[in-house]
């Protein structure tokens, strides 16, 4: 029966399969509370009756996920927000962050492509840089800027520019001489060769770059989030922790996720319409 | 002497030969092409066709020596030369219709966009291309149709000089046969100017007026310069009827083989490296014998 089925579907299958088993596991797992009656009297003597903080069951989650995602707009005050109005400010911050490291990153990154020496001079602090934490700007970018709001757009600026500079600078090295010659033989100017010429030869790579960078930013702005708390989704994740509320910590977890894909292929369906085949 | 159309003049072209000395590739070549005249460039490689090439397409400079074209000397690209490369250089991310209209609008920046497009659409269905097919994307094209829109995309720009760099050398030779004859038939309605480098000598008798002959490098210079003395217009099957077709054959068959080694290598001095002009007629019988040095080694009948 299975054999009629293309690929696609049999995998579908076999991920739901994987994803029923895992739930089941996952809920049978979890040790159920006694009833008080059910207590030995040493028991309910040691305190065995009262409510004991555990991993919550999938099926708590997803109640959880049900009740959070019928409403997730709501505001009753700065630490009760609904699950949208935390994913909002994250998203606002990330691209935010992103877009400004967008409009350096791809200028930039076109000199140090387009040129020699804009390559070896800058190289050198691109190599230093690159490889800090985002994180470790925090402190810094707080005190100079002395406003967590947008210290933490700069930490997402930080760290989703060099994927971009770097892939850019790739790209547009790596447009073909005869590209080039083209634009040459037919006497465009310096600026229309850039547009006509190798930003759509070096588009495929910018792009892949943006979508390394999109992932970063992602994954950056929970962890500052959770340092410059007030709002956002990494805040939340950490409030709930501080609440010990865990199904909202996995629920959560699983929201950065969603959101966290849904990005990503926002950059994948860019990636394609850019795309060429020589 | 009135000058011709274009005029190489005393070209030389040096590289450093990565042991601290210099590699001439040619020195103080000269030679002159005629408006209208559609001219091959046959030698073996490293003989600095190429370069030759580049040069006039303004893509590099001489180490000495000028090219002027109309009286004006040639410095830089422009866009009254035009370049069909080897490996096309079609714009992958454009169709095939906009890779025509790319060259057409930077040439006449002032036509509106329909005229444009009427332009390329009138070039690309004279070689052959018409229909859905100019929609497609070059990698959807086989070798023979991007090569076709690479013609168009120059002819289509009506240079004053059209340089084509070995157009069909990454052809088959089957599919090389019609393009030729299309390229014939396109450039058969213009004055357009050729300059063609080419390996293939049969290629080259079939649509030349005049071939030049590099002996091998290095010191490679401009050696030879045969008239092809078949009228127009002509096709594959039938030059090879013509008396001419075969003597002309076997002298270029005779040079690159043979004499193009014989003659390399020779520094110039600081003469003018002019080529020797050579008519080959056999159907002229005895009234005007040429100066063609070589006599004729080899005759079909």
């Amino acid at each position: 029966m299975l054999d009629n089925l293309s690929i696609n579907k049999r995998a579908a299958i076999l991920s739901i399969v994987m994803l029923v088993v895992g739930l089941l596991i996952w809920e049978a797992a979890i040790p159920a509370q006694k009833a008080v009656g059910e207590l030995t009297e040493y028991e309910r003597l040691t305190g065995g009756g009262a409510q004991k903080a555990g991993v919550p069951p999938p099926s708590q989650v997803i109640a959880k996920a049900w009740e959070e995602l019928s409403n997730p707009f709501y505001d009753a005050g700065p630490n009760d927000k609904g699950i949208g109005i935390q994913i909002g400010y994250s998203i606002y911050r990330v691209l935010t962050g992103y877009f400004l490291a967008a409009l350096v990153a791809i200028p930039l990154g076109f000199l140090i492509g387009m040129s020699q020496i804009a390559y070896k001079a800058f190289n050198p602090f691109i190599q230093v840089l690159r490889p800090i934490s985002p994180l470790a700007w925090m402190p810094l970018a707080l005190f100079i800027i002395q406003d967590s709001e947008a210290s933490a757009i700069f930490v997402i600026f930080v760290c989703s520019i060099w994927p971009m500079l770097l892939n850019t600078a790739f790209g547009v090295a790596g447009v073909r001489k005869d590209w080039v010659n083209v634009a040459r033989t037919h006497e465009l100017g310096p600026l229309k060769t850039a547009f006509t010429v190798i930003l759509p030869a070096a588009a495929p790579t910018i792009v892949t770059g943006m979508r390394i960078s999109i992932g970063i930013a992602w994954l950056v702005i929970v962890a500052a989030e959770m340092l410059v708390g007030g709002t956002g989704i990494g805040y939340y994740v950490w409030n709930e922790w501080n609440n010990l509320d865990l199904t909202s910590v996995i629920f959560s977890i699983l929201m950065i996720g969603v959101v966290g894909m849904l990005l990503d292929s926002a950059f994948g369906v860019l990636q394609r319409a850019v795309a060429y085949a020589e | 002497m009135p000058k011709p159309f274009l005029s190489i003049e005393r070209m030389t072209q040096r590289y450093p030969d990565g042991q601290g000395g210099t590699m001439t590739v040619f020195e103080n070549a000269s030679f002159g092409i005629e408006k209208g005249e559609f001219v091959c460039i046959l030698g073996h490689s490293g003989c600095g066709k190429s370069t030759i090439m580049n040069i006039l397409a303004g893509l590099a400079e001489p180490t000495s020596g000028v090219v002027k074209m109309d009286g004006f000397e040639v410095s830089g690209p422009s866009l009254d030369r035009g370049v069909v490369f080897q490996n096309y250089s079609l714009l992958p991310w454009l169709s095939a219709l906009k890779n025509v209209t790319f060259g057409i609008k930077a040439r006449y920046p002032d036509w509106s966009a329909d005229k444009v497009e009427a332009h390329a659409r009138d070039y690309l269905a004279k070689v052959g291309l018409e229909g859905d097919v100019v929609y497609r994307k070059p990698s959807q094209l086989s070798g023979g149709m991007r090569q076709r829109v690479s013609i168009a995309r120059a002819f289509a720009n009506q240079p004053k000089l059209l340089l084509l760099d070995e157009p069909f050398g990454a052809l088959d030779a089957l599919t090389r046969g019609t393009i030729q004859e299309e390229l014939l038939k396109v450039w058969a309605g213009t004055d357009q100017t050729v300059f063609m480098i080419t390996h293939d000598i049969d290629e080259a008798i079939l649509l030349a007026d005049r071939i030049l002959l590099m002996t091998n490098g290095p010191f490679a210079r401009v050696a030879e310069s045969v008239e092809i003395t078949i009228p127009r217009p002509r096709t594959r099957t039938q030059i090879v009827e013509h008396p001419n077709y075969y003597a002309i054959r076997n002298h270029l068959v005779q040079f690159l083989g043979q004499r193009s080694k014989e003659l390399a290598g020779k520094q110039s001095g600081d003469d003018d490296q002019r080529p020797e002009t050579v008519r080959i007629d056999k159907t002229a019988l005895v009234d005007e014998e040429p100066s063609a040095p070589p006599p004729l080694r080899a005759v079909n009948d």
